[in-house]
């Protein structure tokens, strides 16, 4: 470790003083130089490799050819052509790909491998790769390698890159439901999060204020628990082009159908599913979580989470269980009645546990797995062992890093999120915290370790909506997609800084609204429309 | 996975939101609030193709006025243009038809002026089917009645745009209410500059404190000494062409807003010194130059033949009567390394303080800008410096420590202030932070009445080290519409959860006018 430590830093050195020193995040090894090869856009072209698994017609790769193509050269301010004087630089016309595995229609999975290697030499200009995901991260990765003489001409350097992710859940979360999200910023987001080899989208669909997820076998759920059912929705085909369109960039749709607690919005949809709140002896007229003690809450969760089951086709369903407010259980003598049935006594982590087993049991008959947050965990509710358990608490009841090891310790897998809660801003460069997350600093065996999948930043809606999330998640949610894909070791701030800051000079000639990290100007700034 | 610790007005509003009709209750909402409303619960009910706005015969301005003429377009365009959902002309219940907004300017309607800090915005506000009647002396108050007017019209549960019948009487609390933007920082291309200027126009902002330049960059084009943004500029596409500032001016103008210039000096200047040698002074490292250079070197004559020759231009590109000479965070160690000006303070008996020297460096300033007929506002260190200021002489209180006691000092020595202490925009926490902005009262200090007419309003600044146009709108807004409201309206408009409802719906009307203005609290705007 030491040795390979020492030869990757000294690698680190020489990239800094070249092109490469944009990339981000950084790849796993990296070997740059000086000397750099032309490349025109006329004559460039991405090809399939003879022998390679995925040829035209692939799905995948056609359509990313033809991002990297726009990307790569229209959006650039318009400069005069060069004049025809000689080339020092030899050319190259074009990108030849080779992936080993087929599987151009698949979707990514929590197991897909992203490994990819560019080979940049006098001999080649190509990129291998396992499967149709690794030259996805590939072609990202060359994107960020071609830059731009003052004259107008497109180089690239000579670069050996061998690449793959440390972690394999790379995350992001949006939540539309505190406020709705429009179908573009969602598609947006997705394009950024390409560009940052981020390969996780986690749906916080639905919550207590809205239910905006257009269910058809439970319509009433969006008519009457979205803001406005006619604009305030998401139909079955904004969800299926969601999905598509995280496909296509190798982004799993993680979704969330957070329960018992975080559901107000569920209530007028679905009569009896919440908990009637009690006053003394009178029910208040306000609810509380899903009503646990109740078939009929089961068999709706039967039939709503069998539809989600089929609209959401990754293996995984986020089943929330986070912040179950107790108070509202105790005030309802039918709950306290069936407590006593159940001999749970006072104990209404009991009842919760309760109801959070049998929603695990219903899932998991469909042939999914499942991510929870935290609190499942500390609450003792008996999970699967191959369940997934999300850390979002800072402090209590345990550090964040604490629960790691707890998580970890008790054979489950764990995914980070705590440190990395996007929504709570302050002033300054923030993202330096956000960056410096080392996700595996907890004590612990290595095979506890390893049970660590990854993590996700969170941008909450509280005090999100279209019109500000692009400058706040970007560019500081690209500290944490470079803590999860890059070596560990990665870790110095001043040259992070010097990347994140071409980067986000990058994406707004990409048309991204990404805020500034400090002082300074891009040579194209973000014109408003 | 989210905050336990939601405060109760937060709950309260969540609990609103969930109750979507209670929450959209249609009527109208008025940011900032005026003076006087008298509003009735008879409904006129007004049409795109029906509702025009015009000059009443008594009217000073006509339609050679271009500054009314303009303003009329785009105020029809804001009160009908986000009817999407309009289901055409519906009428119903018998709803008495509004015709026409009947516009009246009293004396000389100033149309081809510019805005001052003594223009009188003014003007009162008669609802009644079938004409309305908008009366102003000037036709700055012809701006921000149309303002109020666009704001009182709704659409109602059937679409049909509805106004109640009212009467309203405004004016001002106070005659100063800025934004500050920073170009230097960061460069802001002029759309968003001209983006800023709408959405202050919908909270009755009357000033825009161009911050135009600083250390970091000179984004001014001078024509006197072109060299300054050729070399202190971030690149020459980072630049404010003499048509670009005209831009600004003009677009301002049209909404009524003034636009005052900052060009800070001594310090703050470090771009200055690119395109103009020896203007900076050069610090020392023992006995030798080090290559760094301070603040603007106050000893030399060559010094004060630029700063004249410079602001005399920037006075004639500039309408507005004031001039921001800056004049904040001066740092002394380079001064005082520098053997010259060691030498000069011998020779003027200052001994070490350097204060001194400042001082005789902003006077000798302020007199090359008294001598082109140009007040000056100044950041609060040059009163808190003893710098000998003239009469008149605007200091601007920034510092958020005690800021009440620096009102209290300033005022009693006889100068006008305004107040920016606790409305750094730029400072940004989580949460509902207009909240604070809001229960702020600028005559919150010990003094007397005297003292406390010397204030003339305040600023909304937002300072440009981490913001440019991918997040200046949705920063900006609507967290300084809680400062629009505070600078506008009456002294006793301050029911934050009133003001929380009415600036809930007021964000909707500027994100619906295309002002990315972000989210007070969880909900949405129902268009």
């Amino acid at each position: 470790m030491a040795g390979s430590g020492l030869w990757f830093s000294l690698l680190l050195a020489a990239a800094l003083a070249g092109r490469a020193a944009a990339l981000w995040p950084w790849p796993q090894y990296i070997q740059t130089s000086e000397s750099h090869y032309a490349i025109f856009p006329h004559n460039f072209q991405f090809q399939y490799h003879v022998s390679s698994a995925a040829q035209p017609g692939c799905s995948v790769l056609d359509e990313a050819f033809q991002r990297y193509r726009d990307l790569l050269f229209t959006s650039r301010p318009w400069q005069p052509p060069e004049p025809a004087r000689k080339q020092h630089a030899p050319e190259k016309n074009s990108l030849v790909i080779l992936v080993v595995t087929p599987g151009c229609n698949q979707l990514p999975s929590l197991e897909s491998v992203e490994n990819y290697t560019l080979t940049i030499n006098d001999d080649h200009c190509f990129l291998l790769s396992e499967t149709v995901w690794g030259a996805l991260r590939g072609l990202e990765t060359f994107s960020q390698l071609v830059w731009r003489s003052p004259e107008g001409t497109f180089f690239i350097n000579k670069t050996e890159i061998e690449d793959f992710p440390r972690f394999s859940h790379r995350g992001l979360l949006l939540d539309t439901s505190r406020h709705y999200l429009p179908l573009t910023s969602i598609l947006d987001t997705l394009d950024v999060m390409a560009y940052n080899k981020f390969n996780v989208f986690h749906w916080h669909l639905v919550d207590d204020s809205s239910f905006p997820y257009d269910s058809f076998t439970f319509p009433e759920l969006t008519r009457k628990g979205s803001y406005n059912p006619a604009t305030h929705i998401y139909t079955a085909q904004d969800v299926r082009k969601v999905i598509e369109y995280a496909r296509l960039r190798g982004i799993r749709v993680l979704v969330e159908f957070d329960t018992p607690g975080h559901t107000l919005s569920w209530g007028p949809g679905v009569p009896g599913l919440l908990t009637p709140c009690y006053s003394g002896s009178h029910p208040s007229g306000t609810f509380g979580p899903v009503n646990p003690i109740l078939n009929s809450t089961y068999e709706f969760m039967s039939t709503f989470f069998l539809e989600v089951s089929s609209v959401f086709p990754d293996f995984y369903l986020h089943l929330g269980g986070d912040e179950v407010d107790f108070t509202c259980w105790k005030s309802n003598p039918d709950i306290q009645a069936f407590m006593k049935k159940q001999g749970f006594g006072n104990d209404f982590k009991e009842l919760e546990s309760f109801y959070i087993q049998t929603l695990l049991n219903i899932v998991s008959a469909y042939g999914k797995g499942y991510v929870v947050w935290q609190e499942v965990f500390d609450n003792k509710v008996k999970v699967r062992p191959d369940t997934i358990i999300q850390v979002w608490r800072e402090e209590a009841p345990v550090r964040y890093m604490k629960e790691m090891e707890l998580i970890t310790g008790a054979g489950f897998r764990a995914l980070l999120s705590a440190p990395w809660y996007l929504n709570h801003i302050t002033y300054g460069p923030d993202w330096r915290e956000i960056y410096m997350v080392e996700p595996l600093e907890f004590k612990g065996s290595p095979q506890q370790k390893a049970l660590v999948i990854g993590g996700e930043a969170c941008m909450w809606g509280e005090y999100v909506d279209s019109t500000n999330l692009a400058p706040r998640l970007w560019p500081r949610a690209g500290a944490v997609a470079e803590r999860l894909w890059s070596n560990k070791l990665v870790t110095n701030l001043d040259f992070a800084f010097k990347r994140l800051t071409q980067f986000r000079c990058e994406l707004l000639r990409r048309g991204v609204q990404a805020q500034p990290l400090s002082v300074g100007y891009c040579e194209q700034e973000f014109e408003q429309t | 996975m989210e905050h336990r610790a939601l405060g109760l007005p937060a709950l309260l509003a969540l609990l609103a939101a969930l109750a979507p009709l209670s929450f959209a209750a249609p009527g109208p909402t008025l940011w900032p609030v005026p003076l006087s409303v008298k509003t009735s619960p008879r409904l006129l009910s007004l049409s795109r193709e029906n509702f025009s706005i015009y000059y009443d015969p008594s009217s000073t301005a006509g339609p050679s006025c271009s500054l009314l003429q303009e303003a009329f377009r785009r105020y029809h365009e804001y009160i009908f243009d986000f009817s999407k959902s309009e289901l055409g002309p519906v009428k119903r219940n018998n709803a008495v038809e509004l015709k026409q907004l009947l516009v009246s300017v009293g004396l000389e309607s100033e149309c081809d002026l510019y805005p001052s800090i003594t223009s009188d915005e003014s003007y009162t506000l008669a609802v009644e089917g079938p004409v309305a009647f908008l009366k102003a002396n000037r036709v700055w108050g012809v701006l921000r009645g149309l303002e109020t007017f666009s704001q009182l019209i709704y659409q109602d549960s059937y679409g049909t745009f509805t106004v109640n019948e009212s009467n309203i009487i405004d004016s001002p609390r106070f005659p100063h209410r800025g934004i500050l933007i920073d170009t230097a920082r960061h460069f802001l291309p002029i759309k968003s500059i001209l983006k800023t200027l709408d959405a202050m126009a919908f909270n009755k902002f009357n000033v825009l404190h161009w911050h135009i330049v600083d250390d970091q960059s000179f984004p001014y084009q001078s024509v006197a000494f072109p060299e300054l943004s050729n070399k202190g500029s971030y690149s020459l596409s980072h630049v404010y062409t003499p048509n670009d500032v005209r831009t600004v001016i003009e677009y301002a103008r049209l909404r009524g807003i003034r636009v005052i210039p900052e060009f800070d000096s001594p310090g703050h200047t470090q771009s200055w010194g690119k395109g103009q040698k020896n203007l900076l002074t050069p610090c020392y490292d023992g006995p030798k130059q080090s290559g760094t250079f301070g603040p603007i070197n106050p000893i030399l004559n060559s010094t004060y033949c630029f700063l004249s020759q410079f602001f005399k231009e920037v006075s004639t590109v500039f309408p507005d009567h004031f001039i921001h000479l800056g004049g904040d965070e001066v740092e002394f160690t380079c001064w005082e390394s520098n053997p010259e000006v060691t030498d000069f303070m011998k020779r003027k008996g200052f001994g070490k303080d350097f204060k001194r020297l400042e001082s005789l460096y902003i006077q000798k300033l302020l007199g090359i800008v008294s001598t082109i007929n140009k007040g000056a506002i100044v950041w609060q260190e040059v009163f808190d410096d003893h710098v000998k200021l003239q009469p008149g002489t605007v200091v601007q209180v920034w510092k958020s420590e005690k800021y009440g006691e620096e009102q209290t000092q300033v005022t009693a020595a006889g100068f006008p202030v305004i107040l920016s202490a606790p409305w750094y925009l730029d400072w940004i926490s989580y949460g509902q932070d207009w909240r604070k902005y809001y229960t702020v009262d600028p005559l919150d200090f010990d003094g007397s009445q005297e003292q406390k007419k010397l204030v003339i309003g305040g600023e909304a600044c937002l300072w440009g080290e981490y913001v440019d146009a991918t997040n200046l709108t949705p920063r900006l807004w609507p967290r300084a519409s809680a400062i629009g409201e505070r600078l506008w309206s009456h002294k006793g408009i301050r029911d934050i959860e009133d003001a929380y409802n009415r600036l809930t719906v007021h964000r909707c009307r500027m994100v619906r006018r295309g002002i990315a203005a972000e989210p007070l609290f969880t909900g949405y705007c129902n268009y």
